[in-house]
C-alpha cells in the first residue's frame, strides 16, 4: 500500500513544483527580469547614491573645490588617497596658502565605503557612477583627480 | 593458504581501507574557500576534518590599526550576506559605549533595513540549497527576489553587498524617497512567492526524502559546540538574541521565535523558510509608522571609547555575532575580537555528518549555512 501511495505522492508533488514553473514558462514575455547587460548601456539607470570611483567635479573654468585639508586623506581605512600639497603665495593678499598640487587616487585600494566624502568639508570629491573600472595595466588604477592647469574656486573655505 | 582454494590469494590483496578525500578548497557545494578533508569508507563518511585559513584577512589586527569609524566597513566583509547586520554590531557597541542614544528613526530604519538583510541572506541560501540537491530551478527564483532587495539597498545606501549603512551615532544617509513604497511592494510581492517556494520545493517528494532524517544534531551537541542561529533553532533549542537581548526596535515588535523538534536537515530548512515570514512580519509592523528624529547623533571628530571592555551582541542571518573590544583610551581599540556563528557551527559538522553518504553530506553543509569569509575573518 506504501508502495503505490508513495508513486501517488511523487507524482503529485512533481506536477505542483511543475505547475509553478510551468507557469513561469508560458508566461516569460510577460515578466522578463533579467538585462542584456553589455547592450542596455544606453538604458542604464542609477541610484542617485551609487558608489562608483570617487572622481573630482570641475567647473567650466577648470575650477575644483578642494582646499587640501587632507580630511578625505585622515578617513580613509585603505589609504587609497594621497595628497601632494604646498604653501602657494597669493598675489592678491600678499598671504601663503595651502593649495593642492595633486589628488592622487589609488583605485586598486578603494573599497567604495564611502567615508572620504563624508569627511571632504567643501564637498570636492564625489562619488561617480562609474562601475566598469576593470584595466589592463595596474598603473591605470592610480589616477590624479584634479585637471592639470585647476586652481580652487573663488570663495571655498574649510 | 590452503592449498586449493583459488580465491584466498587475491581476497588478500584486495583488502579494504579507508580512504582520504579533499572535498574544496574550490568545491561548488563549500560555498567559497572551505576545505572539507573526508575520511571516507566507499561513499560513507567516517570523519571530517574542516581546514581553515584559506580566505583569512586578518581582520581583528586591521581593526587595531584602524579607528572606530573606519572599522565598520570591514566587517561588511566577513558575512558578506549580512553585511548590515555586521555593521550594526559594532555601531551599537561604539555608541554603547560613548553613552549615545540614537533617535527612535534610526532603531526603526535599522531593524527594517536588519530584517530586509535576514530576508536576502535567506533567499541566497534558499537557492543554493535548493541547487545542492539538485534543483537548479530554486537558485534563479531566490535571485530573482533577492534583486529587489538589492535595489532597495542600492537606492538607500549606493551598494548591493558590502552596504556600509551605518555609521557610529546612526546612519549615513536618510532613508529615500520612495524607500516605503517599494519596502512594500516588495513585500506583497515576496508573501506570495513564499507559497510558490514551498510547493516547488518544500513539499517536494524527492526534497523530502533527500533532507528528513539526515544529520541529525540533537540538542546536547549543538549546545556544547555553542551553535547559534537556524541551525540551534532547528534543534528545539530557544536562542534567539532578538528576544533574548534586544536592540535596536526589537523591543518594539511582535514576532514568534520558530523552533523545531527534531534537528535534521529538514527541520533547519524549515526554520529559515518560517524565519522569512516572521521577517515580512516584524517589517510589516515598522513599515508604517517610521518615526520623526535625527538621522545622525554628533559624535566627535576622533572617537575614543573609554579604557575598558566592551561587548555586544546582535543575531545575525546565522547565529549570534559578538563584537568584543578592549579599549585602553586610544582611537583604535586594543584588541577586537568577532564571535562568528559561522565558526561554531561549522566545529559540530563532524558530529552530524558521520555514517552519510557525501550526497546528503552536501545537503548537511548547505542547512548549516556557511559563510567562509565570516569563519576566517
Amino acid at each position: 500500500m506504501g508502495y503505490f501511495s508513495d508513486i501517488y505522492k511523487g507524482f503529485k508533488t512533481l506536477l505542483t513544483g511543475m505547475r509553478v514553473t510551468g507557469k513561469y514558462f508560458f508566461n516569460a514575455r510577460k515578466e522578463i527580469i533579467t538585462q542584456q547587460y553589455p547592450d542596455n548601456r544606453s538604458t542604464l539607470t542609477f541610484p542617485e547614491r551609487f558608489r562608483g570611483r570617487v572622481y573630482m567635479p570641475h567647473n567650466e573654468n577648470n575650477e575644483h573645490r578642494c582646499t587640501g585639508c587632507q580630511a578625505c586623506e585622515i578617513a580613509c581605512p585603505n589609504g587609497s588617497i594621497e595628497i601632494v600639497w604646498d604653501r602657494i603665495l597669493n598675489p592678491d593678499t600678499g598671504k601663503k596658502k595651502k593649495t593642492i598640487d595633486k589628488h592622487i587616487y589609488h583605485l586598486s585600494m578603494c573599497t567604495m565605503c564611502n567615508l572620504c566624502i563624508i569627511a571632504c568639508p567643501t564637498d570636492a570629491i564625489k562619488m561617480s557612477h562609474e562601475f566598469e573600472l576593470a584595466a589592463f595595466d595596474r598603473a591605470d588604477l592610480t589616477m590624479v583627480l584634479n585637471q592639470p592647469g585647476s586652481k580652487l574656486m573663488d570663495g571655498v573655505e574649510d | 593458504m590452503k592449498s586449493g582454494t583459488l580465491f584466498d590469494p587475491i581476497e588478500q590483496d584486495l583488502h579494504t581501507d579507508e580512504y582520504k578525500i579533499n572535498m574544496g578548497p574550490q568545491h561548488p557545494a563549500t560555498h567559497g574557500v572551505l576545505r572539507l578533508i573526508l575520511t571516507i569508507d566507499g561513499e560513507v563518511i567516517k570523519h571530517v576534518e574542516p581546514d581553515l585559513g584559506y580566505i583569512h584577512r586578518s581582520i581583528e589586527k586591521i581593526c587595531e590599526r584602524d579607528n572606530y569609524r573606519q572599522i565598520v566597513h570591514l566587517t561588511d566583509r566577513m558575512d558578506y550576506l549580512s553585511s548590515h547586520i555586521n555593521n550594526e554590531a559594532v555601531c551599537l557597541l561604539i555608541e554603547n559605549a560613548l553613552e549615545i542614544e540614537v533617535s527612535d528613526r534610526v532603531k526603526v530604519i535599522r531593524t527594517i533595513i536588519a530584517e530586509l538583510t535576514r530576508i536576502s541572506s535567506h533567499l541566497l541560501w534558499w537557492g543554493v540549497m535548493g541547487m545542492d540537491v539538485g534543483a537548479l530551478t530554486t537558485f534563479m527564483y531566490g535571485f530573482r527576489e533577492r534583486e529587489m532587495i538589492n535595489d532597495i539597498f542600492e537606492n538607500t545606501c549606493g551598494a548591493r553587498l558590502t552596504m556600509n549603512y551605518n555609521v557610529p551615532g546612526g546612519l549615513m544617509w536618510d532613508i529615500y524617497k520612495d524607500f516605503v513604497k517599494d519596502t512594500k511592494a516588495f513585500l506583497r510581492h515576496f508573501v506570495t512567492k513564499l507559497k510558490e517556494y514551498n510547493d516547488l520545493l518544500t513539499d517536494n517528494v524527492i526534497f523530502r526524502k533527500r533532507t528528513e532524517g539526515v544529520g541529525i544534531l540533537s540538542k546536547e551537541t549543538a549546545i556544547s559546540y555553542g551553535v547559534t542561529g537556524p541551525t540551534l533553532r532547528g534543534s528545539g533549542v530557544s536562542c534567539d538574541i532578538r528576544k533574548l537581548f534586544p536592540y535596536s526596535a526589537y523591543d518594539k515588535v511582535q514576532f514568534d521565535e520558530i523552533l523545531m523538534k527534531g534537528g535534521d536537515t529538514f527541520d533547519r530548512y524549515l526554520v529559515r523558510m518560517k524565519e522569512m515570514e516572521q521577517s515580512v512580519s516584524i517589517i510589516e509592523q515598522l513599515i508604517d509608522n517610521i518615526p520623526e528624529g535625527s538621522i545622525l547623533e554628533k559624535t566627535r571628530a576622533v572617537i575614543k571609547l573609554p579604557p575598558g571592555e566592551f561587548y555586544q551582541r546582535v543575531e545575525t542571518a546565522r547565529g549570534e555575532l559578538g563584537v568584543y573590544v578592549i579599549s585602553d583610551g586610544k582611537k583604535s581599540p586594543y584588541r577586537m575580537k568577532f564571535r562568528s556563528p559561522g565558526f561554531s557551527n561549522l566545529s559540530v559538522i563532524n558530529e552530524i555528518a558521520v555514517g552519510h553518504k557525501i550526497g546528503d553530506f552536501v545537503a548537511i553543509i548547505s542547512t548549516l549555512d556557511l559563510v567562509i569569509p565570516d569563519i576566517d575573518r
